[in-house]
């Protein structure tokens, strides 16, 4: 029930991956980082008093502009450039963010106390924070939103153009570099939700950006690009793993198994693809 | 070889040589600044040459650092309580069984990383771009948690490694002996490296590089030519890193033996800032790199990451053809100069 849970969180952060990975073509690896400065945000508000179950509007708010303003200052330089300038390049960003953040906010692990309570099902046989409950809630809520308004708005569809055809949308008169902002924004602002929803049910530390980052790599891999329903089952599948992961192999063996996970899906993918003399691109 | 090429090598033998008299307090960065031009330069066989741009270089680095103490320590006392007496230095090795252990150390830190290398390589190799980054990032790191999980090689604590005996002379002795292996090991494996680019290898890896579909079709099997590849590489980072591994004379499975967001990314840094696909590259790069390194653990220390971050940044924006490529945009004709023949021939044929 906890993987199912966490699953959609992870599912939250992997479709601001495909997001932009689908418009952009940017692996952005500062992702985690992203995911976890989104995370104190809410640990911030916790500190001065105000029940960090907000920062689930506010984060997303300042992380918008913190993704905008990436984008303006450094993505835009390496987005028209081959796919590993846009991997170091946002590798040199994790690095940076996670060592302000280890700066600004200390080295420690910090949780942020919801006082949400617990629910009991089934008569007391599984036992349910509410807080993640709520966060597994206000998951879905904002993906459906998402959803919605790449669906409706202008720049959502002005969005999906892009990522069908850069440049048959420049020519139609939309201006990419624009769209391309905002997506990098869209990205930061689900980020920022994930994390302050992990502020209040797990813990955060500077350090654990880049799990972060492979997980929602990983379920982008499995289920394609900007395919909703398939992020979402793949990201509970992971969420399950992880939970049975961590159960047989030991807590110290969690993060090597997502890794491993990893390197066994592109393994299993790329000899499938192989009989056909195929190969990932 | 040139008469200029003469006197680049015979310039940098006598540096190599003379260093540790001439500037003995860095004696240990100079050291590490030919581990470093190992790394970069093997990096280059996969990133720069290969086309494969790989984040898990890393892996056989810290794999060949604990093959070697691991050999070092197992020859003589059992594993398991050496570790677990931590550094209490309970059992001490002779002078004799000092070196036989770390010569069968190094030749095993070499070879099992190249097995591991050809092992993992029919998979990983098959993977294209972006993939093949990520994937082998995975790797890197997931290597590091497992390490840190595993009791027989100290776990998360981290290992030490046997203590220079004590029968013939004290540190000074120990430096230089681990200075001079490694300029060695750095000779050796720029020769090696320089003889490979020259063959029909070299030339296979570009090709795959270039266009790794047209190289197939030409009847090239590319995946037993980058598996080659990657061997050669795992094999002279193996024993770096268990050069490595004794210089420091402890082991920590994330922070040294693993380190992905140090060393890991250093190399791929270092081969970029002199300029992939080329022999000297790596080795400017390195040095370039370890001099701005060592002024930002100096005088931006605590902020050093950061700096760092920063350096990524803009290397990667503003140099991603590096210094060599930068000045072969600038003097074309002097560039066959610099580096090695083939690549000039080759460029004479293209134009």
């Amino acid at each position: 029930m906890d993987g199912i849970l966490l699953g959609v969180l992870f599912a939250l952060v992997a479709y601001g991956m495909a997001l932009q990975w689908g418009v952009m073509n940017i692996i952005n690896i500062a992702q985690g980082e992203l995911v976890i400065m989104g995370g104190y945000i809410a640990y911030f508000m916790y500190t001065a008093g105000i029940p960090p179950a907000f920062g689930v509007i506010v984060s997303p708010i300042i992380m918008y502009f913190i993704g905008w303003s990436l984008y303006k200052t450094i993505i835009n330089r390496v987005v028209e450039r081959d796919m590993f300038i846009s991997i170091l390049a946002t590798f040199g960003i994790s690095i940076l963010t996670q060592q302000l953040m280890n700066f600004v906010f200390g080295a420690d692990v910090v949780v942020a106390q919801s006082n949400f309570g617990t629910t009991m099902l089934f008569d007391y046989s599984v036992t349910l924070p509410n807080a993640k409950i709520f966060s597994a809630l206000v998951s879905i809520v904002f993906a459906v939103a998402l959803v919605l308004y790449m669906k409706k708005s202008k720049l959502g569809r002005a969005i999906r153009a892009t990522s069908q055809n850069q440049r048959a949308a420049k020519i139609l008169g939309v201006d990419t570099e624009k769209v391309y902002a905002a997506t990098f924004g869209i990205n930061a602002a689900l980020c920022g939700v994930a994390g302050s929803l992990i502020a209040i049910t797990f813990t955060l530390h500077p350090y654990i950006g880049l799990p972060y980052t492979v997980r929602s790599f990983m379920i982008v891999i499995i289920a394609g690009l900007g395919n909703l329903p398939a992020v979402a089952l793949s990201g509970i599948g992971l969420g399950v793993f992880e939970e049975f992961a961590d159960y047989i192999l030991g807590t110290e063996f969690r993060i090597a198994a997502v890794f491993l996970l990893l390197v066994v899906i592109l393994v299993y993918r790329r000899f499938k693809l192989s009989r056909k003399r195929e190969y990932l691109k | 070889m040139s008469k200029k090429n003469i006197i680049i090598y015979s310039l940098i033998l006598v540096f190599g040589l003379g260093a540790p008299f001439l500037f003995p307090a860095y004696k240990l960065q100079i050291s590490i600044l030919w581990i470093l031009t190992i790394l970069a330069l093997t990096w280059d066989i996969q990133g720069g040459q290969m086309g494969y741009n790989s984040f898990g270089n890393i892996l056989f680095f810290g794999v060949g650092m604990y093959v070697c103490s691991s050999v070092q320590i197992g020859m003589f006392f059992p594993l398991s309580e050496w570790t677990a007496s931590g550094g209490e230095k309970t059992f001490l090795h002779t002078t004799s069984q000092y070196f036989q252990g770390f010569t069968y150390g190094l030749i095993f830190a070499g070879i099992v990383p190249a097995i591991v290398a050809a092992l993992i390589g029919y998979g990983i190799l098959g993977l294209r771009g972006h993939y093949f980054a990520i994937c082998t990032l995975g790797i890197g790191i997931a290597a590091g948690e497992i390490a840190g999980g595993i009791e027989l090689i100290g776990a998360g604590q981290g290992m030490t490694v046997p203590p220079w005996p004590k029968g013939i002379g004290g540190t000074e002795l120990r430096s230089q002996f681990f200075y001079y292996l490694c300029f060695l090991t750095v000779c050796v494996t720029f020769f090696v490296i320089r003889l490979i680019y020259q063959t029909r290898f070299g030339l296979v890896i570009n090709a795959i590089r270039d266009n790794e579909d047209k190289a197939e079709a030409m009847g090239i099997h590319t995946m037993r030519y980058k598996i080659i590849g990657w061997v050669v590489s795992a094999f002279f980072l193996g024993i770096a890193g268990g050069l490595m591994g004794n210089m420091i004379g402890y082991i920590e499975p994330t922070e040294i033996a693993f380190a992905g967001s140090t060393y890991g990314v250093f190399m791929v840094l270092m081969a970029i800032l002199g300029g992939k696909g080329t022999l000297w590259g790596p080795v400017i790069g390195a040095a370039v790199f370890h001099v701005f390194k060592e002024g930002f653990w100096t005088f931006f220390l605590g902020w050093q990451y950061v700096a760092l971050g920063a350096l990524i940044i803009v290397i990667v924006i503003f140099f991603p053809e590096g210094i060599l490529g930068w000045f072969r945009e600038k003097y074309p004709e002097n560039f066959g100069e610099v580096v090695d023949e083939v690549d000039r021939t080759a460029q004479v044929e293209l134009t």
